[in-house]
């Protein structure tokens, strides 16, 4: 008889664990129950291994909209939606010469959803381009590469040259017209230092170019060794390396203090009326917990005055959930008005006309169409040696966390864009309508080229006219400022004229309605 | 432990290096060195031995009624052939600036990459090219043409044709 009553009991308790089962699910996943006190807050963000890479208060300045446009976490986002997309894209690409162009034509046109997916892989690589070179500026303009941080700054520019690796080995992959003759020419921009060690005669014994472009294509030509290089690259190694990059960018905004934000925050904030109001989400604390411990040597905490902090939990997720639907929603309508591009398959022997890279590129290929040792290796190479010492040559302290911070400000700001851009515009002119030194002296030696060029006469200019900066107002960052300034502007002006002036055979044309029929 | 025992001997003393550290450190080293080394040489791996290209010699016969001068480009291969009273003579059409494929123009070669010009005989007239279109390898044996894209010859060296 006991044995009956045990089971209606066990039966009873079934039904019961059964309807309990969904609770107790998310209470085991969860752990720290519902996020309504700050204690709960501060678990939900520490005990979760996603989360925890936050802190669990945020400060209420980089909660402004202004601070930082959400510019980061817009380049995440963008990354994320081409990660899923490109993981998608994998199901059916096939990395060989002709059966990567069918494939693709069978995404673009066969598989279902294929087009959409690719057309938002394709778009949220360009989103990416262009919110890393804006957070950069933005990291820039409010001086927040100074110390602590001028090392995230470094980890920052790797992001940059990853991301644009990314996008880079990405264009061969379709194996079209465009795809094929972008990617000869980047090899072969690759390869150009031999412009310098032929014109000094020692190829035979020093061809760091001849190395690199053979690297890169594994054969002398664009072929299937190239494209199954591009591929791991694409979908494998420039990942990875994002992927432990980003981590490092994340963990030391963390332990660099945060982000950036003016010595008188506190007080700014108070001046706002922010002060007065509690956080929306939250009720007054009754208790407040604190975590201490002694650590040698200094860290971002010494020194600070009391903290003007909300939990992350919930503002700061939902913020940056915000600017996550934000990018979802550019990517989508942008994949929605405008398809990507699949010209014919890859013609070796007729080459596209006019062979053009991605946009971003088309600065460096406006300059490469002077010297392409100079426009394709030189002045990148320059340009990033140059962002990476900044935060160690400008170690001033005045006008951080502040936009166009510093001395000049944005008067010196705005006077460098104007310098930077008719400078620009200026050498352009001429050289669209005079020709370049061969036209006027044909026999003039390929080293004299290499170094007076349009690109190399802009990074001249730029660089006097920054040292003028600093003498004027006797200050580092006044002269980062005019350099930054003037070589984004540069960047414009050359990406700008690459994109729409250029036309067949590299000629200026007004409109690409002027080009002539082919 | 060491800081102690250093402490009680005189400093006259030769300074004795534990033998667990010098042991350990020995094999720390040899551990790394031993990795930089399989790493140094896996590092050979992406560098192809062989290329696997397609030959660079091909044959061809061009047409009897060749005017001199006039470029002929067997199909699907990047180099001119010309014939003219001295001999004949082959080009690569491989820009020398950044690899796209020259055209033959009414004076010479064009590449619509970046906009070079060149003459005739290779020249560079206009644009960014470095270097003049290289002179290929050409032998003739009975009206067949043998071209070899991998070896270049002095501008101006022209066979019997």
């Amino acid at each position: 008889m006991t044995g009956g009553v045990v089971e209606k009991d066990a039966l009873k308790e079934f039904v019961r664990n059964l309807k309990a089962a969904p609770r107790r699910f998310v209470e085991s996943a969860l752990r720290t129950g519902a996020p309504v006190t700050d204690r709960a807050r501060s678990r939900f963000v520490f005990g979760n291994v996603f989360l925890h890479v936050h802190s669990v208060r945020t400060h209420r300045w980089s909660l402004r909209w202004s601070t930082t446009l959400g510019l980061g976490i817009l380049s995440v986002s963008a990354f994320l939606i081409a990660l899923v997309t490109g993981v998608m894209l994998m199901f059916y690409y096939k990395p060989y010469p002709e059966a990567a162009y069918q494939s693709i034509k069978d995404i673009h046109y066969v598989v279902p959803t294929g087009r959409l997916i690719r057309n938002l892989h394709r778009w949220a690589a360009n989103v990416m381009v262009v919110a890393v070179i804006l957070h950069m500026a933005r990291t820039f303009y409010t001086a927040a590469y100074r110390r602590p941080r001028e090392y995230n700054w470094l980890i920052g520019i790797g992001l940059l040259v990853v991301t644009l690796g990314l996008s880079f080995t990405g264009y061969l992959l379709p194996w079209d017209q465009l795809a094929y003759w972008a990617i000869t020419i980047g090899a072969n921009i690759a390869q150009s230092p031999r412009e310098v060690t032929d014109a000094l005669g020692i190829t035979e014994h020093f061809d760091p170019g001849g190395l690199l472009r053979l690297l890169l294509l594994g054969s002398d030509q664009v072929g299937a060794e190239a494209l199954i290089r591009f591929y791991l690259l694409h979908v494998m190694l420039l990942p990875l390396v994002l992927a432990a990059l980003m981590a490092v960018h994340f963990w030391r905004i963390r332990k660099d203090g945060g982000l950036v934000r003016p010595a008188d925050a506190e007080r700014r904030l108070a001046r706002a009326g922010v002060e007065d109001s509690y956080p929306v989400f939250t009720e007054a604390p009754l208790k407040t917990y604190h975590l201490a411990a002694i650590v040698r040597g200094r860290t971002p905490a010494v020194g600070r005055g009391p903290e003007n902090t909300v939990p992350s939990m919930p503002h700061l997720f939902y913020a940056e959930l915000a600017v996550l639907m934000v990018t979802l929603f550019i990517c989508l309508a942008l994949s929605l008005v405008s398809n990507a591009p699949l010209k014919e398959l890859a013609n070796p022997n007729l080459p596209e006309n006019p062979a053009k890279a991605p946009w971003y590129f088309l600065g460096v290929q406006e300059m490469v169409s002077f010297s392409a040792f100079m426009g394709g290796v030189g002045i990148p190479a320059i340009v990033l040696l140059g962002l990476a010492l900044i935060p160690y040559l400008d170690r001033e302290t005045e006008g951080t966390g502040e936009w166009c911070g510093g001395p000049g400000g944005r008067r010196l700001v705005g006077f460098a864009a104007a310098f930077g851009l008719s400078t620009a515009v200026l050498i352009e002119a001429v050289a669209i309508r005079f020709g370049w030194l061969r036209e006027w002296f044909p026999h003039i030696p390929q080293l004299v080229i290499t170094l007076v060029n349009p690109g190399t006469l802009l990074t001249l200019l730029y660089a006097l006219f920054s040292l003028w900066a600093v003498r004027r107002y006797d200050s580092l960052r006044a002269g980062s400022l005019a350099l930054f300034t003037c070589f984004l502007c540069g960047f414009l002006v050359l990406t700008v004229i690459g994109t729409y002036f250029r036309g067949p055979n590299w000629v200026f044309y007004w409109s690409p309605a002027d080009w002539p029929g082919h | 432990m060491t800081r102690a025992l250093q402490r009680s001997r005189s400093r006259l003393d030769p300074e004795a290096v534990p033998r667990r550290d010098w042991l350990g450190l020995t094999a720390l080293w040899a551990a790394a060195g031993a990795l930089l080394f399989g790493i140094i040489g896996m590092l050979r791996l992406p560098k192809a031995a062989v290329l696997a290209s397609p030959s660079k010699r091909f044959r061809v016969a061009l047409p009897e009624t060749l005017a001199p001068g006039t470029p002929f480009v067997p199909p699907g291969r990047a180099v001119a052939l010309f014939r003219d009273a001295q001999g004949g003579y082959g080009l690569s059409t491989v820009c020398t600036h950044l690899g796209c494929v020259v055209k033959p123009s009414a004076d010479g070669f064009e590449c619509p990459c970046h906009g070079s010009r060149f003459a005739a005989d290779g020249t560079v007239r206009k644009g960014p090219a470095p270097r003049p279109l290289p002179w290929l390898k050409v032998s003739v044996s009975g009206g067949v043409w043998t071209i070899d894209e991998g070896t270049t010859v002095p501008q101006g060296t022209r066979v019997r044709a």
